[in-house]
């Protein structure tokens, strides 16, 4: 079978062997832990519980702030220390619930739902639970899973590309539990009548794409599509071109072309609400990278401890000289891993040396060479985009589409002047949006 | 809790990047040119060999003491002086005398590319500015062009236009009169075809020029009446410069568009230009006016060949 793909994209060596094949060990929690109010996209969750009191696993500590927000919950028991503003790895402080852990585990009652029918039993339970993309974007699942129509929506596609090299937790998960996945799926496709489902996997996880067909098998509803290794194949705009033909910009939503789009590990965390009854407390986590003692996949309680995290998966085997919260290409880089794992952040890559250190002695003047335009999966010219947003020239930059732009890297990674366009289109995008909500807010 | 005494290094994603350099790519072009280089050596004889290494030679200072000279950081390793010197030096007759080759080195670097602000900057081709200057400057010794036995001889492009014949097999393999680096088709597409594998040049540049004016002259031919000729068109396909222009100067990043469509617009306009230049002008050459003159027009070319972004082709917003 042919495998989807889009043009554009690159292929940056992508290290999975590291930690792939090591089984997923479950970390025990420390003393404290935080639970950040704002761990997804859409307004914070508001603190629902006060300091001294008692809360249970699976209780729910941060209540969702209206329909584009996500309920909160305790992945221990104890006591609740502080309800104050702690620093995450995404580098801000955000109002946080801390959590005494008495190491008792007592589990809060399963989650319940007063609906009747089918559709709204699934929806209100995945919003009880506080389901959110587990790719790293965070959207809450139950805004995702509510199109105007549900009859309107043609496709639910997996996302088990996992493209962002060294990662390996969607991998993990869909060789231990494929059968869930393709429950959560399931699912999902309850609510929408008249959808296939599509369980998209590069083509370099042969095992995953072997594993999930059986898992998938006797459901005529779902098919497991391969689609071409490269990255960014895993990004929402590109993984719907790859398996669908369709196309999205930056003004639309996958449900405009008739498609919803979730992680393998989000249908997973829906199996889990709604099968299960369980609300969204733990994730799989990738410690790796060339300064992780021993690189591997870990069950790990949300609100844990980077640092802990970090010294429980074996360490580093030296100082390293970078840490980055998710995978080489669109991850943060972290100052301290006195942070706590929150629902979009599932790794911590370690590295002996910077790697773009050398990069940084390598710059020259921009030589027009084009690279940047062949590699961009939003088609723009990433090299033009750059100088505008640097002039902060902002009708040029609109002009030339710099609004499209999906942040993944591509273009910086490929340039040989070793520009950084992506920082700078990046920064000032995310200064016009900024702009155009004032703007908005005036009128 | 102990305190981080190691500070972490932190930036902006992506945290990873590719291995290749502007130096490789740099690098790679020189690579590319040392077949032509090589051959027009051998075919000329020592003068062509002082003429390059003084050329590089002089481009390289150049740009090294012109950024001396106003404390800037030197960015000679990035051999993109080099480059320039040596597609110069191709482009000059294997008999003109030292100093001119001197003077059109420094011309090239000072005049077009630093004084616009260096490498990536220019917007004409370095090279070919250089060469139109000194072909304006120096025009005899510019055209005059000699064998292996050192006999003055017409380029077979100045042959043809007086209406003689030439031998397309010493044109394939260049054992006829013309710059040092512009006789032998053999040793250029030998480059060529390295360029390409490398992707260190994309094809829609040379294709749409050489296709385009192909195209031309046969119109040319066959509208003039005096008959049609596959000699006459792979003789001007082979000679006059136009494979080391195609290949090796129109597709010079920093002054050829950066959109795809651009290229292809690009390289038609080049194709009718040294039609236009061949055919109807008094020089029997076209291709160096050619480029440097639809260099002028890449800012233009840019505007109109923006491509649609992706999920944008349809309706503009």
């Amino acid at each position: 079978m042919k495998s989807g793909t889009f043009k554009g994209g690159v292929h940056p060596w992508d290290g999975k062997e590291l930690s792939k094949d090591a089984p997923v060990r479950v970390l025990e929690p420390g003393a404290e832990l935080v639970y950040p109010m704002s761990q997804h996209i859409g307004a914070p969750a508001v603190p629902c519980v006060k300091k001294g009191d008692r809360v249970l696993k699976g209780q729910r500590v941060g209540e969702a702030s209206g329909f584009m927000s996500a309920n909160i919950h305790a992945s221990v028991s104890g006591k609740v220390k502080a309800v104050e503003e702690r620093l995450t790895a995404g580098g801000t402080k955000v109002m946080s619930v801390v959590v005494t852990n008495d190491g008792e585990y007592e589990e809060a009652l399963p989650l319940e739902t007063s609906e009747t029918g089918e559709k709204e039993k699934i929806r209100d339970l995945i919003r009880q639970a506080g389901v959110v993309g587990m790719g790293g974007a965070t959207f809450p699942v139950h805004v995702k899973l509510s199109p105007k129509s549900d009859d309107a929506i043609e496709y639910v596609i997996l996302n088990g590309a996992e493209c962002e090299p060294y990662l390996t937790s969607d991998y993990r998960r869909m060789l231990d539990d494929a059968e869930k996945i393709v429950r959560g799926l399931e699912i999902i496709l309850a609510l929408f009548g008249k959808a296939k489902g599509i369980i998209a996997i590069e083509d370099n996880k042969p095992d995953c794409v072997k594993r999930m067909t059986d898992a998938a098998n006797g459901h005529d509803r779902i098919t497991v599509v391969p689609v071409k290794t490269k990255y960014p194949q895993g990004g929402e705009r590109t993984l719907i071109f790859a398996t669908t033909g369709r196309k999205i910009n930056s003004d639309m939503l996958p449900s405009d072309v008739g498609c919803i789009v979730n992680n393998v590990n989000t249908a997973y965390e829906v199996y889990r609400a709604v099968d299960e009854r369980r609300p969204l407390t733990e994730r799989l986590f990738t410690v790796t990278g060339d300064a992780a003692a021993t690189p591997g996949n870990f069950l790990v309680p949300l609100g844990m401890s980077h640092k802990e995290v970090a010294e429980q998966a074996g360490g580093f085997n030296c100082e390293p000289e970078k840490l980055i919260s998710g995978g080489p290409m669109m991850g943060v880089a972290m100052y301290t891993l006195d942070t706590p794992v929150a629902r979009g952040t599932g790794s911590i890559l370690a590295y002996k040396e910077d790697p773009v250190k050398l990069a940084e002695q390598q710059k020259t003047n921009c030589i027009n060479c084009g690279r940047c335009v062949q590699v961009c999966p939003g088609r723009v010219i990433p090299s033009r985009l750059a100088d505008f947003a640097l002039q902060k020239n902002r009708a040029m930059f609109e002009k030339y589409y710099g609004m499209e732009c999906c942040e993944c890297g591509c273009c910086s990674f490929i340039c040989p002047a070793k520009r950084d366009l992506t920082q700078s289109i990046k920064n000032y995008r995310r200064e016009i949006l900024a702009l155009r909500k004032a703007e908005r807010a005036k009128k | 809790m102990e305190k981080t005494e190691n500070l972490l290094q932190v930036s902006s994603n992506p945290h990873t990047r590719d291995t290749g350099t502007t130096a490789e790519i740099m690098r790679t072009v020189l690579i590319s040119l040392c077949p032509a280089a090589i051959f027009g050596v051998w075919n000329f004889g020592f003068h062509a060999l002082l003429l390059i290494v003084v050329t590089v030679a002089t481009c390289v200072l150049a740009e090294f003491l012109y950024e001396k000279a106003l404390h800037l950081p030197i960015t000679v390793t990035d051999f993109s002086a080099a480059v320039t010197g040596l597609l110069l030096a191709l482009n000059l007759p294997p008999t003109l005398p030292v100093w001119m080759a001197v003077l059109g080195g420094v011309f090239a670097i000072i005049i077009v590319k630093m004084l616009f602000g260096g490498l990536g900057q220019n917007f004409m081709n370095p090279a070919l500015g250089a060469r139109c200057f000194l072909l304006i400057s120096f025009s005899q010794a510019m055209t005059t062009f000699t064998k292996v036995d050192a006999v003055t001889g017409a380029t077979p492009l100045a042959v043809l236009k007086s209406g003689g014949s030439v031998n397309l097999l010493d044109m394939f393999i260049g054992n006829t009169a013309g710059t040092i680096g512009e006789t032998s088709a053999a040793a250029l597409l030998l480059g060529a075809a390295y360029l390409l594998i490398c992707h260190v040049i994309d094809f829609r540049i040379p294709l749409t020029y050489i296709g385009t004016f192909t195209v031309f002259v046969a119109m040319v031919q066959l509208f003039s009446g005096n008959g049609f000729s596959v000699t006459y068109l792979l003789a001007e396909i082979c000679g006059g410069g136009l494979l080391l222009g195609a290949f090796f100067m129109a597709t010079d990043y920093v002054t050829s568009p950066i959109t795809p469509g651009g290229k292809i617009i690009y390289g038609v306009l080049l194709g009718v230009l040294t039609g236009i230049f061949r055919m109807y002008g008094s020089s029997a050459e076209g291709v160096s006016y050619a480029i440097i003159f639809s260099n002028l027009l890449v800012p233009l070319i840019e505007r109109i060949s923006i491509p649609r972004a992706f999920g944008r082709e349809r309706r503009a917003s």
